[in-house]
């Protein structure tokens, strides 16, 4: 009896010592994933790798300037796509709890927000690329748009469902339209949540590659005409990564420092604007 | 005054009815938007589907000179790559998930490993793959020239690898949700009975957070079939039928980004057809993993209320 | 009658197939308060809500008989100009979280979109909330967010921003409930003092608050309007049984 109890408990605090093993063990990538990429990005990046161009092989230097430029224009035009009509949808789906529409809706929001992303750049392709004749930013664009949609109409849903209802009331009880009441009382007091979200899937399409490789392509030259190629900082890399020069392999892993930088500094922000601007109600 | 106010309430529902009309119209975009993908998708497709029918999938020759295509070595690839991501990562995603759920709810150490989970979850494809190629394979590489296996380094087993460390996130962060869902009550009732914390995990917390942990499973399981960018630059970029789990292949996603941007015709109509079908795979699994997280969330608000 | 104010004849109310209210009548002067008491349950609420139109948010309610606000029917005007000539106040204070004390005083106004110049607004708000007893604590923050404030500040809050819009009725529903008995007795005493230019109509289950501060009383029980007079009167000498039992507790 003692004997069973005793391999009970050492059998308890194998299980616990097992659960922190694998634990560890699977953190263990991080670490070294984060290590390689600051040991090898540190020592390509100077003020010349962010501001110049690539240059063939061959020549020394050259930078990943253009694709910086690419990635911020990417952005501003997926968000300037996807926000305004994601928000609204998430306005309707908080409005709309039940109906046919909303459910639709909110079944095409799950089933898109685990499209692969390769597919949605063959969407892109098909829509943007083939009538217009030529990879273009606006296509990789329209790609990244379609991946952040789904996302900012989800959270804007969950964050206006918690705007307490007392609120709109006393909105309402001043005369104020309804129309009126969401835009000024209920939006402003889940502004927080939802520029959290917008937040997190800016960081998340800013990492995206696969939707990028038949839209914007990549570009070895500045451009920022919306209709022509565009390059971005996860395709420099992996056009970098895949190339059989050591020379760009280290330029592979400066882009990626970079880009790991923007990513987790706007997954940072997006949770300091959570933390910080949280409305209590 | 009163034909002020007419004035004024008639602008008002003129705004009203815009306001109305932009939200209905925005969210019925949602809808049309995903079927629109679909029906391109479709129709793109028409000619592989006309030429190949549903034997594209056990057709085993992908020749873009011949012009014959079938698609049954990228289904193996990606299922090959998909499940066995998938087995190396639950010990690891159901070990983060009690450790987060169960033994350190809150502290220090939830919150390091919580955020470090974060970061591991925010880190793109592309660079996974980049590190792959200069560490993992390497590695791989080393442990096939000992065991005497070709020694490429890239292939379905360095695939899989990354495809694990990449899921691991998603299990783990929904498998932490379910488990903080397990009653105290019910687990104070196993300890009063003089339970270790290993039996109560085991008898207890396990079975009643199964299905959420399956869920998460699901959810992992459909982004490791959907993943492109890691994979693609791991695997090797074969077209023929993978014959061990160190033979370079191609999964759904990899030879659509390897051959899409040079394909035409019936090459092309046939990588779209590839692409409809791994479409439709991610869509069962993530409907499915999204109806089960649904179904335990309105069982749990029903016990609570 | 000169002094009418608020007027309810034959007014019924129903939520569907239940109803709540049956043929309500009631008349409210000018410059008075007048409570509406009764169990929970009883629909005093409700009638409230219709006042304002407010129950037209819940699905499925419907109205029958009239309602006149200064001889206009009710139901004829626009919900949005009525409510701006009705102010309310809520059981629970319900500031606006992303407003400032100074926005909320003024969210009638901003909220409307209704523009002024500066020096006027500043006028209703010192005036607003001077009526409404909270100047003295706030001016010096008034630019801090509403929600800073004491649950009986962020009531008085309220109060000032149902008065900015010059109402010719507030209505109360159970205001002080979620209230401490300070600021209690803090919003009671605003009542007197505000009767001399607002008419106010009251909702409380709280028998010695309708006691304390409310000229008229009526009584509703079970959708109906029992008795309705003055309150001195009611609370001396009922007139209807029912009346009687719900005043000396015997339900409710």
């Amino acid at each position: 009896m003692v004997n069973n109890i005793k391999a009970r408990l050492v059998r308890d605090v194998f299980f616990k010592s097992a659960i922190c093993l694998f634990a560890f063990i699977s953190l263990l990538p991080l670490f070294l994933i984060l290590y390689y990429i600051t040991k090898n990005g540190i020592a390509v990046i100077n003020w010349d790798f962010l501001t110049s161009l690539p240059r063939p092989i061959g020549e020394t230097g050259g930078g990943v300037f253009n694709a910086i430029v690419g990635t911020l224009i990417l952005i501003v035009l997926s968000s300037v796509l996807s926000i305004p009509c994601g928000i609204a949808a998430g306005i309707y789906l908080a409005e709309n709890k039940t109906g046919r529409l909303s459910n639709s809706i909110r079944l095409s929001v799950i089933v898109l927000q685990g499209t692969p992303s390769i597919v949605i750049g063959i969407i892109a392709y098909l829509w943007i690329v083939g009538p217009l004749k030529s990879f273009s930013a606006l296509s990789g664009g329209i790609a990244l748009a379609i991946m952040m949609l789904p996302v900012i109409v989800k959270t804007t849903e969950e964050t206006l469902k918690l705007v307490p209802y007392h609120l709109k009331e006393a909105s309402l009880a001043l005369g104020v339209p309804y129309y009126r009441t969401l835009l000024k009382v209920v939006l402003p007091s889940g502004m927080s949540g939802i520029l959290t979200g917008i937040l997190l899937s800016v960081a998340r399409i800013t990492g995206e590659t696969a939707p990028l490789l038949f839209t914007a392509f990549g570009n070895q030259f500045m451009n920022i005409n919306i209709f022509k190629p565009i390059d971005s900082l996860p395709y420099r890399i992996f056009y970098y990564a895949m190339s059989p020069y050591p020379e760009w392999h280290s330029f592979a892993w400066g882009a990626s420092f970079v880009l790991v930088v923007l990513t987790l500094s706007l997954n940072l922000i997006a949770r300091g604007i959570s933390a910080k601007w949280k409305i209590q109600f | 005054m009163i034909r002020q106010s007419k004035k004024l309430t008639r602008h008002i529902d003129r705004s009203e009815r815009a306001f109305t009309f932009i939200l209905t119209l925005s969210g019925g975009f949602i809808v049309l938007l995903l079927l629109g993908v679909l029906g391109t998708l479709f129709i793109n497709a028409i000619p592989a589907i006309r030429e190949f029918g549903v034997f594209f999938f056990i057709a085993r020759t992908w020749n873009a000179a011949s012009e014959t295509f079938g698609a049954l070595p990228f289904l193996v690839g990606t299922l090959a790559t998909s499940f066995l991501a998938l087995l190396i990562s639950i010990p690891f995603s159901i070990a983060i998930s009690l450790l987060l759920g169960e033994y350190y709810k809150n502290g220090v150490v939830s919150g390091f490993l919580r955020s470090a989970v974060e970061v591991l979850a925010g880190i793109p494809s592309v660079i996974y793959g980049l590190w792959g190629l200069f560490l993992l394979m390497p590695g791989v590489r080393f442990i096939e020239m000992q065991i005497g296996v070709a020694p490429q380094g890239v292939g379905i087993l360095t695939s899989s690898l990354i495809l694990a460390i990449m899921i691991i996130p998603f299990s783990a962060s929904i498998g932490r949700e379910v488990i903080t869902l397990v009653p105290g009550d019910l687990k104070e009732a196993a300890y009063s009975l003089g339970a270790t914390r290993f039996e109560v995990i085991r008898n207890i917390v396990i079975p009643y957070a199964r299905s959420g942990i399956i869920a998460g499973i699901l959810l992992a399981l459909g982004r490791a079939i959907g993943e492109t960018m890691a994979v693609t630059m791991l695997i090797g970029n074969s077209n023929f039928l993978p014959t061990s789990i160190f033979s370079p292949a191609n999964t759904m996603a990899s030879v659509i980004a390897n051959e899409f941007a040079e394909a035409t015709g019936v090459t092309s109509a046939s990588l779209i057809y590839v692409a409809l079908v791994l479409f439709f795979v991610t869509i069962i699994v993530n409907i499915a993993g999204a109806y089960v997280i649904q179904k335990l969330s309105i069982e749990s608000s029903r016990e609570v209320t | 009658m000169e002094n009418t104010v608020l007027t309810v004849e034959g007014f019924s109310a129903c939520f569907g197939d239940q109803k709540i209210l049956h043929n309500v009548d009631l008349t409210v002067q000018k410059n008075v308060v007048a409570a509406l008491m009764g169990p929970s349950g009883c629909g005093k609420t409700t009638l409230i809500r219709c006042i304002n139109r407010m129950h037209e948010l819940i699905p499925g309610a419907s109205v029958s008989g009239k309602m006149s606000l200064l001889n206009e029917d009710i139901y004829a005007m626009q919900p949005i100009i009525l409510r701006r000539k009705v102010g309310m106040v809520f059981q629970k204070p319900n500031p606006f979280p992303t407003m400032s004390i100074y926005e909320n005083v003024v969210a009638g106004y901003k909220l409307n979109g209704i523009k002024m110049p500066k020096s006027e607004m500043d006028g209703i708000v010192e005036q607003s909330l001077r009526k409404a007893a909270l100047w003295n604590e706030v001016k010096d923050t008034l630019h801090r967010k509403g929600t800073f404030l004491s649950g009986g500040q962020q009531q008085r809050l309220c109060i000032a921003r149902a008065l900015a819009m010059n109402p010719e009725i507030i209505l109360f529903d159970e205001p002080t409930s979620a209230l401490d008995p300070k600021s209690t007795a803090q919003i009671e005493e605003l009542f007197v003092e505000l009767k001399k230019s607002v008419t106010m109509l009251l909702v409380t289950h709280n028998i010695g608050q309708a006691a304390r501060v409310s000229d008229f009383t009526a009584f509703i029980y079970l959708g109906k309007l029992i008795e309705f007079g003055p309150t001195e009167k009611m609370f001396t000498v009922p007139k209807d049984k029912l009346t009687e039992e719900y005043l000396t507790g015997k339900f409710g």
